[in-house]
This record gives structure tokens, C-alpha cells and sequence, in this order.
């Protein structure tokens, strides 16, 4: 997983099944230092997360088809959680 | 899965036959603020997009299971046509 800030909202009517009812929402990484950096992934929300939010972003399919339940779903960007605090050393 | 844009349609005669009857467009990779970055991909589609939509697109394993018969050499594959994106950026 990694942390990341959700920087925007995607809406798409057109899409394969598996993304029906989920919110898709775009995810920039956090460097070390905090900042949200680089490309975004687009990434199903399964917390009501939203745009400003720092989430756990996970990026892998088994892990995403775990979470979807769904042994056949081709997702691999998922978001798993909202940040309260990361405190850096 | 990552924002791209589809800038042309491939068609091969000539593929490895468990790629036949999959439609190949030419996808532009998108940074953020939706200019092109990147090499342009080819990907197999699942939701017939056309010359100049925006569209999301994944790659690995993920974009084999998206195609009805799931045991296909694909790497990229276009999930969905983006009606718009919304963000802070």
C-alpha cells in the first residue's frame, strides 16, 4: 500500500461491469516528506473517501480481488483507508 | 488504472491468434492536468472507445481478465470511457 491524497473524481457511464457502483477517484502519491507528488492512479473508493482526503491506496490485483470478494475482478487500484495522521520521525 | 486518450485504432491481420478479434487502439497516456505524457500504448477495448475519448486503461494481469476469455496476452486494456474529471489540480 502507500499513502496518498485523492486529488480528484473521475465519472465514467461507459466501463466494464466491474466498476459499476463505485466511486473512482484519482489518487497522487505522498513523498517522504508529505507532499503529494507524481502521476495519479484512478482507484475504486471503498471508504467514501474524497477529494482532499490522504488515503491508503492499495495497487495490486490479488490484494483488490480480496477486497471485491470477486476471484475474477481485473481491479487492482483500490482504496482501503483514510490517513488520521502519519507522524514522520 | 491510469487516464489516457485514445488518438487511433490498430488493426493487425497478422496476430497471434489468441489476440484475433481484439480491438487495438492507440492510447495516449495523460498526466494529471490531461496533457499527453508518455509513450502512446496499444490496448485491447472493452467498451468501444473511439478516436478521441478520454478514457482508463490497465495494465498487467488485470487487462488479460478484463477480456471475455481471460487467458490473452493483453497488458493494457481500456476499462472505461471518462465522461469527466473533477479535481483540485
Amino acid at each position: 500500500m502507500i499513502a496518498g491524497r485523492v486529488v480528484g473524481t473521475i465519472t465514467a457511464t461507459a466501463k466494464h461491469p466491474v466498476l459499476v457502483s463505485h466511486k473512482l477517484l484519482m489518487v497522487r502519491p505522498l513523498n517522504a516528506a508529505g507532499q503529494a507528488e507524481g502521476k495519479s492512479t484512478v482507484a475504486l473508493d471503498m471508504v467514501q473517501a474524497g477529494v482532499g482526503d490522504t488515503v491508503l491506496l492499495l495497487d495490486e490485483g490479488n490484494s483488490a480481488r480480496t477486497i471485491l470478494n470477486d476471484g475474477q475482478a481485473p481491479v487492482r487500484a483500490v482504496i482501503v483507508g483514510i490517513v488520521d495522521t502519519i507522524d514522520r520521525a | 488504472m491510469k487516464l489516457g486518450k485514445v488518438i487511433g485504432t490498430v488493426v493487425a491481420s497478422t496476430v497471434d491468434s489468441s489476440l484475433e478479434g481484439a480491438k487495438l487502439l492507440l492510447v495516449q497516456p495523460l498526466a494529471d492536468d490531461l496533457t499527453p505524457s508518455g509513450t502512446p500504448i496499444v490496448a485491447c477495448d472493452t467498451v468501444q472507445a473511439g478516436q478521441g475519448d478520454r478514457v482508463l486503461y490497465e495494465g498487467g494481469r488485470e487487462a488479460a481478465m478484463a477480456l471475455a476469455n481471460w487467458f490473452n496476452p493483453a497488458d493494457a486494456t481500456v476499462m472505461a470511457i471518462v465522461d469527466s474529471v473533477d479535481g483540485e489540480s
